[in-house]
């Protein structure tokens, strides 16, 4: 397993992409990162010029060895952190990083059991690093995705997870607007949601929640009562409601 | 109130501990149940971390990270089960 690095290390802002209007896709230089496991995350430290700091907590999208490392941070309107990665940080600029973090929210290419993954919004951002593990060590343990989000034009990695290449089926879900001729009518996941798009209790999933707190929440409050025993289904909530 | 996961805990107690907490197991002190820290309730800044057990609300630890300082309670754990570091990179 990935253990962190000592203290805080310095990472430079190399890459940047828009993954949706709000949303922007973020990658850093950082010398001396061990490298990472698929579902870790890292703090990352700001601090002023009058040496206020704030810490935030974000999900890696990229994963394995290398000093790089891939963030997709969603711009919360008030937020202290967030609208500052997303519209200001320039490239080559730097913060502070703590890293690599976690082992318990992580999935590691040696897993066989079947692999359940669900997303709120932003909430999709460490599975996009175990998608891309998946993909790249040709696991032949089942994986899917289940992404739900507000309206169409809010997918993060939308075309990276909608390749015919990628190993993980992703299942979309909407809860404000959907696309023309959709079947199902906006609203959020329920239950039944659930039981007809990820995999049952009967196939003995590991199932894996992230994104805002409330939706991990309902989400899996739902599982439970669907029959997933609770030390099955690991979650990472975002914080917020 | 909202709350995150014991995941989270990883990055403050990164300079606290050897092990890595997340996939340590402990046990509540009013409860008895067995969890690992990663299945911990976080509550977040600006209080510092506290973290509850999931069944019984219990706080467990309190981490205060404030000015080039860190206080550290493990007040509600009965136990920690840390596992041998080549264990704890298999689980
Ligand atoms: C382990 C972990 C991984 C995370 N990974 C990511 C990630 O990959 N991408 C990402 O965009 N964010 C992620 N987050 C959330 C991130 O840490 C920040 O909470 C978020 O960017 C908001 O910070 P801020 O300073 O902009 O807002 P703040 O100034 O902290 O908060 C502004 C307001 O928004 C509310 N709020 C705080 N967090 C959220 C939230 N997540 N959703 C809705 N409302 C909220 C607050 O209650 C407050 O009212 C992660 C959180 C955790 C704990
Ligand atoms: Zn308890």
């Amino acid at each position: 397993m990935t253990t962190p690095a000592a203290g805080w290390l310095t990472g430079s802002l190399a890459r940047a992409h828009p993954l949706t209007a709000s949303a922007r896709s973020i990658t850093f230089t950082v010398p001396g990162w061990p490298g990472n496991d698929a579902g870790q995350h890292v703090d990352v430290r700001l601090t002023s010029s009058d040496g206020y700091q704030a810490v935030r907590s974000y999900s890696i999208a990229s994963a394995g060895p290398g000093g790089e490392i891939e963030l997709g941070i969603d711009r919360l309107p008030d937020g202290e952190v967030s609208p500052f990665l997303v519209d200001d940080l320039a490239l080559g600029d730097t913060v502070e990083l703590r890293g690599p973090l976690g082992g318990w929210f992580v999935w590691r290419p040696e897993q066989t059991q079947p692999v359940q993954l669900i997303a709120g919004g932003s909430g999709v951002v460490p599975f996009i690093a175990m998608t891309r593990t998946h993909a790249s060590v040709c696991s032949s343990a089942p994986m899917q995705l289940l992404y739900s989000l507000r309206t169409p034009n809010d997918a993060f990695f939308r075309d990276e997870l909608s390749q015919p290449s990628a190993t993980a089926r992703t299942t979309w879900h909407y809860t404000r607007t959907v696309p023309p001729g959709w079947s199902r009518s906006a609203g959020r996941l329920t239950a039944e949601d659930l039981k007809s798009k990820t995999l049952p209790p009967e196939q003995a999933p590991l199932t894996y929640v992230c994104g805002p707190t409330g939706f991990v929440e309902t989400v899996s409050r739902a599982l439970t009562s669907l029959g997933h025993a609770p030390d099955t289904i690991r979650t990472e909530r975002f914080g917020g409601t | 109130m909202d709350h995150l996961d014991g995941n989270v805990l990883a990055g403050p107690t990164a300079d606290l501990f050897l092990f890595e907490p997340t996939t340590t197991q402990g046990q509540c002190q009013s409860c008895a149940d067995i969890a690992m820290l990663g299945q911990a309730m976080v509550y977040g800044q600006p209080m510092g971390f506290v973290a509850r057990c999931r069944n019984c609300d219990n706080v467990l630890i309190v981490i205060i990270e404030r000015a080039g300082q860190k206080s550290l309670s493990m007040r509600g754990l009965r136990w920690l089960r840390v596992a041998d570091r080549a264990m704890n990179d298999r689980i």
